[in-house]
């Protein structure tokens, strides 16, 4: 079972499947839920930001304490020099507010996709790298075929190729898990209940700057994500993630 | 078809109704237990209605982090926003000697005290953190006297739920519930790494309030009051913040 080629081991299942949806019901629904919330998250959380475009190590950073690093962009609050000479509105209010409530949502999302992936066996299926694929050099083959651009190989059109199931395992259980822990770092409140959530991570300002910077970090991926849907058929792609329609091409080399 | 329908409208309409009582008596179990901040209503109200009742469940007696005077940062930031206001001017120019804490409300004995009076009760000093909204914070020793001792000498009245507090720099009021002004980290706090508060950092009397953030921490505080309603108090959202688009609970 596990030396059987890559392409050969897939095959019985795209018989199976002739009539699966692309993308099963709860993927697509937890799919958009996340998009909203991650969209709203990065709004709200980009003109918080402006509030306060410094960055800090450590426990404590206020405009007295030099920066780790400063984005250079005026800001919202007439306390912090920026070298602008203008002051930008505060939307800090709507924006704490739907940054918490969006939180709110992708949390619940996340759980629910994340027992529903276990149960179902979707991430063993999906996520997990096939048995033929967990070597080096099958990820090095995968890392040249995507850095050649090369037209998806017609199994991606019905399950994740082999850098696509890594980088979904790293945004999925490395950088949401960490983006949601940095920021109940800097909540007072839960803090003073498992102050380690915030003293493992060296302080305060570290995990604000770390939140930052994993926010960067999603983003970075979210660009390569439409840019590679882009790539491989924008409208395809699209359909099957909204209405679970298989891609055409499935079934044909 | 037209049956199958029927039903299904018939079960979905029993399955809402069931979700929207279910919901009203989660509303009102949660209310009885405290767990609904007064800025529920809006869009934004399940968010802020959430993070109030997940806090309040999980962190009743947890303590604020306390750091090492080591830790204590030099200097800290003032923040000062706004010049004094003359009457506020005045007061300073006697040293604060007619600054006035009123405690009023469902108190068995309303009080008017001076702040030789405030600092006549045991001192706590306590080495915290203060998080702006913003981003920023500083680190700093505050000493004063625990909310908890000053509202116990006035005796609060057990209907007692929240209880208010007022700058003497309108419009700048806040309120917090009794499971916060009873905690022993809530300090009506007039000193400040071992000097008098100074007024750029909210002498001579501030609100702390360690699990909140820094816009809970009221500075120039010169009332109290104790309620079992904020439907009272301006908008009736709970405090000056939600009135301008801030939550009421700031423990995020």
């Amino acid at each position: 079972m596990a030396e059987t080629a890559l392409s050969v081991d897939r095959l019985p299942d795209v018989a199976a499947r002739a009539d699966a949806p692309r993308h099963a019901a709860l993927v697509r629904v937890t799919h958009w839920l996340t998009t909203a919330c991650f969209l709203a998250l990065l709004v709200s959380g980009l003109e918080i930001v402006v509030s306060h475009p410094r960055f800090y190590w450590g426990e404590t950073g206020n405009v007295l304490t030099p920066p780790l690093f400063s984005l250079p962009i005026p800001a919202s609050r007439a306390t912090v020099p920026t070298g602008y000479g203008f002051v930008l509105p505060d939307q800090n209010g709507w924006s704490r507010a739907l940054h918490f409530q969006a939180a709110w949502v992708l949390v619940f999302t996340g759980a629910l996709y994340v027992i529903w992936g276990a149960v179902s066996g979707h991430f063993r299926k999906h996520l997990l790298p096939e048995a033929g694929d967990r070597s080096l050099q099958a990820l090095s083959r995968a890392l040249a075929r995507h850095l050649r651009f090369a037209r998806p190989a017609a199994a991606d059109a019905w399950s994740y190729n082999l850098v696509q199931r890594l980088t979904y395992i790293v945004v999925i259980f490395v950088l949401f898990p960490l983006v949601i822990w940095t920021g109940l770092a800097m909540s007072p409140a839960f803090v003073s209940a498992v102050p380690a959530t915030v003293t493992l991570l060296g302080g305060r300002q570290s995990a604000r700057t770390l939140h930052f910077l994993l926010t960067v970090a999603l983003v970075s991926f979210l660009l390569v994500h439409v840019a590679m849907v882009w790539s491989a058929g924008f409208s395809t792609r699209v359909t099957a993630m909204i209405t679970g329609a298989p891609a055409p091409e499935r079934g044909s080399e | 078809m037209s049956a199958v329908s029927r039903r299904t409208m018939i079960t979905r309409g029993l399955a809402a109704a069931a979700g929207l009582s279910g919901l009203a008596a989660a509303e009102r179990i949660a209310d009885r237990y405290g767990l609904v901040p007064p800025d529920h209503g809006g869009i934004y109200g399940p968010g802020a209605t959430l993070t109030f009742a997940a806090q309040r469940l999980l962190t009743r007696n947890s303590r604020a982090r306390e750091f090492s005077r080591s830790q204590i940062s030099t200097p800290p930031f003032a923040n000062e926003i706004a010049p004094p206001s003359d009457q506020f001017k005045r007061l300073q120019a006697d040293g604060f000697k007619d600054w006035r804490l009123e405690v009023e409300g469902l108190v068995a004995q309303p009080a008017s005290l001076s702040l030789d009076e405030v600092r006549r009760f045991p001192a706590r000093r306590q080495i915290t953190e203060i998080a702006c909204e913003e981003g920023w914070s500083y680190v700093a020793e505050w000493i004063g006297t625990p909310l908890a001792d000053l509202l116990r000498a006035a005796g609060v009245m057990p209907q007692a739920r929240y209880v208010v507090y007022f700058s003497i720099e309108k419009p700048w009021w806040e309120s917090i519930d009794m499971a916060d002004a009873l905690h022993p980290q809530t300090l009506v706090a007039y000193a400040m790494n071992d000097a008098d508060l100074p007024p750029s950092f909210g002498g001579p009397l501030r609100l702390r309030v360690p699990r909140q953030l820094g816009y809970k921490s009221v500075k120039f505080v010169n009332r109290l009051a104790v309620t079992d309603s904020l439907k009272r108090f301006g908008k009736g959202l709970g405090s000056a913040s939600p009135e301008g688009g801030y939550a009421w609970y700031a423990g995020i």
